[in-house]
């Protein structure tokens, strides 16, 4: 391959060195309002009374609005609509958006949200899903009545007889801190309404310019023809753009009511609050092992704080036991899941969404087990492969499998067997296995529309526009597309303009999250690049009077086989746009009805055209009078099919590890039993800085998928989860201390290690 | 209050007018339009605004416009000479130093302070200078190989 494979730099890493990349909050907006939000100080109360007549009198003041301007309940899940963009009747964590305002300067927004008057009647606070599952507990949610946002309740197999049939049955508790992505760039919207056109511009930080389209739509009782979405350079997402957010919709309703542009920028305090991200968690986690290692049952129970809102959380609760399988074989499952609202800031996906937390506790128990069974970590896996093709017990389907080389070079790259055991008290070796979806299989609005669309447009000048809606947030989309595209027509990466994610140009993407990105837009510009070449071939064949299978396409010059007449690609475009003038074509990707899973409630949530794999070695020391962990050395190795960008695969590979490592060694967000936010800041919120961070070792393995795009499969999520358990597996071995409960912090290993003495 | 400061902006002269209160920040992003420097916080925890200031780094979301009357700051969109890219940038571009690209310019400018008065860095050397900007995207990887690659540069 000529394009596809290679270490390629980022298509728009020029814009991004030099400080041309413009993110939302740097558009030119001179002529915009400012928009500030008035957020609730309480996280839990009815609204009795809203008064904005002062602030609407300030001068300088151009629009001021409440719940009472849009009574649309959204939500990202079609089945899942309960939250407005600004509180309505009743506000259900601190700092939910409850008025806003659009005025000529920053200053003069401020004091207009001090001359706001709320009354609120105060409501009791949960900040625990225990709290909120207690009886008597107020409803967040009125057709909830018992907190709980959605109950599951999965068996599959016979888990009874497979603890039966176990040498060794163990089962323990875990629980996990909620933690946020914390990308650097914090949350903006720049709204801009068309008075006389009734249109509306919105341009946003998103990760799903789609979604945000129509819930404009549906928020604003606009036409979505009316509407266009734009995304700018965006400053990482990991999950928390990826539905429509509050803060959207109401630049767009400020915008609208001031009759013109409103550019609303959040604080990283706010942008804290508008949350999205991994869930609180406690789980309840029973395996049943043979002497072997082999598993013959899982038995496990999780319970997710979710928040004030539903978002995704219906998904989340759903993927913690989907992605019990197609890791390993896994011969009876019993899952319960509960999702319980709590007046915290509303949770969704964060990579890995759903399956970090079950992994750590899964990866964590088996090594516990297999330890009793005097087995070695790496056997106890190979105890439990499975072979693809093969499909699960819940439907889904794994047709490549690279889990078994990956075992095998990680435990060559860490010198596991040679050094593991001779490691000195303070110093610890541990791994674990992860995995993830590339994509899950039923998109969020099923419209019967392909997965995926790429268009490729060809004019007069040669160059070649690849046109996309898929939302590049730093993880190099753009640049894959092209490559693909690219290799497909046998033509220089430099050939290609890469426009994406703007309505009136780019065909709507679903965007990216789940990593779909890769495998089913990466399989939509692989047909469009394949149907392009068909036409430049067959206009090559036509010019030179031969049939088109006797072309032949090699460095951009069209030949005819076996001979030395041939053309130039300028002149096979020439030839190509005689025919009907300037060429625009259309690739697509639908996911096959094999892959799509099954017919359980439930099951359309696992379900993905192909399974990344992942397995690492994390080294550790430990200061025994500090509690302080270093991570000294991480070796990671994932089969994402093939690596179509192996530069940027090694990089999403090194973040998904670090970004577990973060939530291992000290992320978390906190409240006061009032639900105050207590870490929405970068001081408190502990992200590592380059001073902690160890070096990554990449491995890449290439299973060759069937239906990626090249063989392609993910290559962003399935690292972070086994970075969790190999961690503390590693602590384990340092100084002998079990983790079921994370972050762990150096006060939390301390009481431990005190506690072992 | 405003007051007139007189300064250099990457190698330009400028004369502008800023309030008492003004970060050097606002005035670099919104007064001339130099929007490579980026806020990612508060106030001071990230490092995303880190400019050069008489070739010093500095956050230029703790520093008071009006305190920069005189002097020499630098951006990120002054790395550049004739729009030919510093060893800094271009290491970072083809390194994968930059993903997302949001914490870059406080990244470059941090390094390029570094190599000024440091031109062969070991790793811990780069790892205290970058240590005050976060990056949520390389596991800062990347952008070690990418500092040390811009040092060795011819």
């Amino acid at each position: 391959m000529r394009v596809a494979g290679r270490h390629q730099p980022l298509i728009d890493g020029i814009e991004k060195v030099t400080g041309r990349a413009r993110y939302t909050a740097d558009l030119q907006a001179a002529h915009a309002f400012v928009g500030e939000v008035l957020r609730s100080p309480i996280a839990h109360g009815e609204i009795v009374r809203i008064d904005t007549a002062r602030a609407r009198a300030l001068p300088g003041v151009r629009a001021v609005i409440t719940g009472d301007d849009c009574d649309v309940a959204y939500g990202i899940l079609p089945i899942a609509h309960n939250e407005y963009p600004l509180a309505r009747g009743k506000v259900r964590y601190w700092g939910e958006a409850v008025a806003a305002v659009a005025a000529d300067d920053a200053a003069t927004a401020r004091a207009a949200l001090e001359l706001i008057e709320v009354e609120y009647r105060r409501l009791p606070v949960y900040t625990s899903a225990e709290a909120a599952l207690a009886p008597g507990a107020v409803p967040l949610h009125a057709d909830k009545p018992n907190n709980i946002e959605r109950e599951v309740d999965h068996s599959f197999g016979d888990v009874d007889a497979g603890f039966a049939a176990a040498d060794l049955v163990r089962e323990e508790r875990f629980s996990y801190a909620e933690v946020a992505h914390a990308q650097l760039e914090p949350d903006c919207a720049l709204a801009e309404y068309d008075v006389a056109r009734g249109m509306l511009t919105m341009q946003s930080v998103s990760q799903v310019p789609y979604y945000v389209h129509l819930t404009l739509a549906q928020c604003l009782k606009m036409d979505p023809s009316a509407i266009r979405v734009i995304k700018p350079f965006v400053g990482g997402g990991f999950g928390h753009r990826t539905e429509t957010l509050p803060f959207e919709v109401i630049a767009a309703l400020l915008a609208r009511a001031a009759g013109g542009a409103v550019k609303l920028v959040l604080s990283r305090e706010q942008t804290f609050v508008v949350h999205r991200a991994r869930p609180e968690t406690g789980i309840r986690l029973r395996l049943g092992m043979k002497k072997s290692g082999e598993i013959t049952a899982i038995e496990a129970e999780v319970v997710q704080r979710g928040g004030a809102y539903a978002g995704y959380g219906i998904v989340t609760i759903l993927y913690a036991g989907a992605l019990i399988h197609a890791l390993y074989r896994a011969p009876a499952v019993r899952y319960r899941g509960l999702r319980v609202y709590a007046n915290t800031p509303p949770c969704g996906p964060m990579r890995g969404h759903g399956s970090v937390d079950m992994r750590h506790a899964f990866e964590t128990l088996l090594d516990r087990m297999a330890g009793e069974l005097a087995l070695d970590p790496f056997a106890v896996r190979r105890a439990n492969l499975l072979e693809a093709p093969h499909r699960t017990l819940n439907d889904l389907q794994v047709n490549s499998y690279g889990l078994p080389a990956c075992l095998d070079w990680v435990e060559r790259a860490s010198g596991w067997k040679e050094r593991r055991a001779g490691l000195p008290r303070g110093r610890g070796l541990g791994m674990a296995c992860s995995h993830y979806v590339s994509g899950a299989a039923k998109p969020v609005h099923w419209t019967g529309e392909p997965h995926a669309t790429v268009n490729l447009r060809l004019d007069f000048d040669g160059s070649i526009t690849l046109l996309t809606g898929a939302a590049d947030i730093g993880q190099g989309s753009s640049t894959l597309l092209a490559m693909v595209a690219a290799e497909a027509l046998g033509v220089g990466l430099q050939r290609f303009r890469v426009i994406a994610a703007d309505s009136a140009l780019t065909p709507k993407d679903n965007g990216s999250y789940s990593s779909r990105v890769s495998f089913m837009v990466g399989n939509a510009a692989l047909a469009a690049g394949q149907e392009l070449q068909r036409r430049l071939v067959a206009a090559a064949a036509r010019r030179l009077e031969v049939h088109p299978g006797d072309i032949e396409c090699d460095a951009e010059r069209y030949r005819v086989t076996g001979s030395d007449r041939w053309i130039s690609y300028a002149e096979a475009v020439r030839a190509a746009l005689a025919e009907g003038g300037p060429v625009t074509v259309s690739g697509t990707y639908t996911v096959p009805p094999e892959l799509q899973g099954g017919k359980f409630r439930g099951a359309g949530v696992g379900p993905s055209p192909g399974f990344s794999y992942a397995a690492q070695a994390v080294e550790v020391s430990v200061d025994e009078g500090t509690g302080e962990v270093r991570v000294e050395n991480v070796w990671v190795a994932h089969d994402c099919g093939f690596a179509i960008n192996p530069l940027a695969v090694e990089g999403q590979v090194q973040g998904a590890v670090w970004m577990g490592m973060g939530q291992a060694c000290g992320e978390r967000t906190q409240f006061t039993d009032d639900g105050r936010p207590l870490r929405a800041n970068f001081l408190d919120y502990a992200v590592p800085t380059i001073m902690d961070s160890p070096p990554v070792l990449v491995g890449i393995v290439e299973s060759r998928d069937p239906n990626g795009p090249l063989g392609a499969k993910e290559a962003s999520e399935a690292a972070l989860a086994g970075f969790l358990p190999a961690f503390t597996s590693a602590v384990a071995q340092a100084v002998g201390v079990r983790t079921n409960e994370l972050p762990l912090t150096a006060d939390r290993l301390l009481h431990a290690l005190t506690w072992n003495r | 209050m405003k007051r007139l400061i007189e300064l250099a902006v990457n190698g330009r002269r400028r004369s502008d007018a800023v309030g008492d209160g003004s970060l050097l920040l606002e005035y670099l992003r919104e007064t001339l339009g130099l929007t490579g420097t980026k806020r990612g916080c508060d106030g001071g925890e990230c490092g995303a605004c880190t400019v050069l200031i008489d070739g010093e780094p500095a956050l230029a979301c703790l520093t008071l416009a009006a305190r920069c009357d005189g002097r020499v700051v630098e951006t990120i969109e002054g790395c550049a000479t004739g729009g030919r890219l510093s060893r800094l940038q271009q290491a970072f571009h083809e390194k994968l130093g930059t993903q997302c690209g949001f914490c870059t310019p406080g990244m470059i400018m941090a390094a390029e302070a570094l190599l000024r008065s440091n031109p062969a860095p070991a790793e811990a050397d780069i790892r205290q200078a970058l240590g005050g900007n976060l990056c949520r995207c390389t596991g800062y990887v990347k952008i070690i190989e990418a500092v040390q690659a811009a040092a060795e540069a011819p």
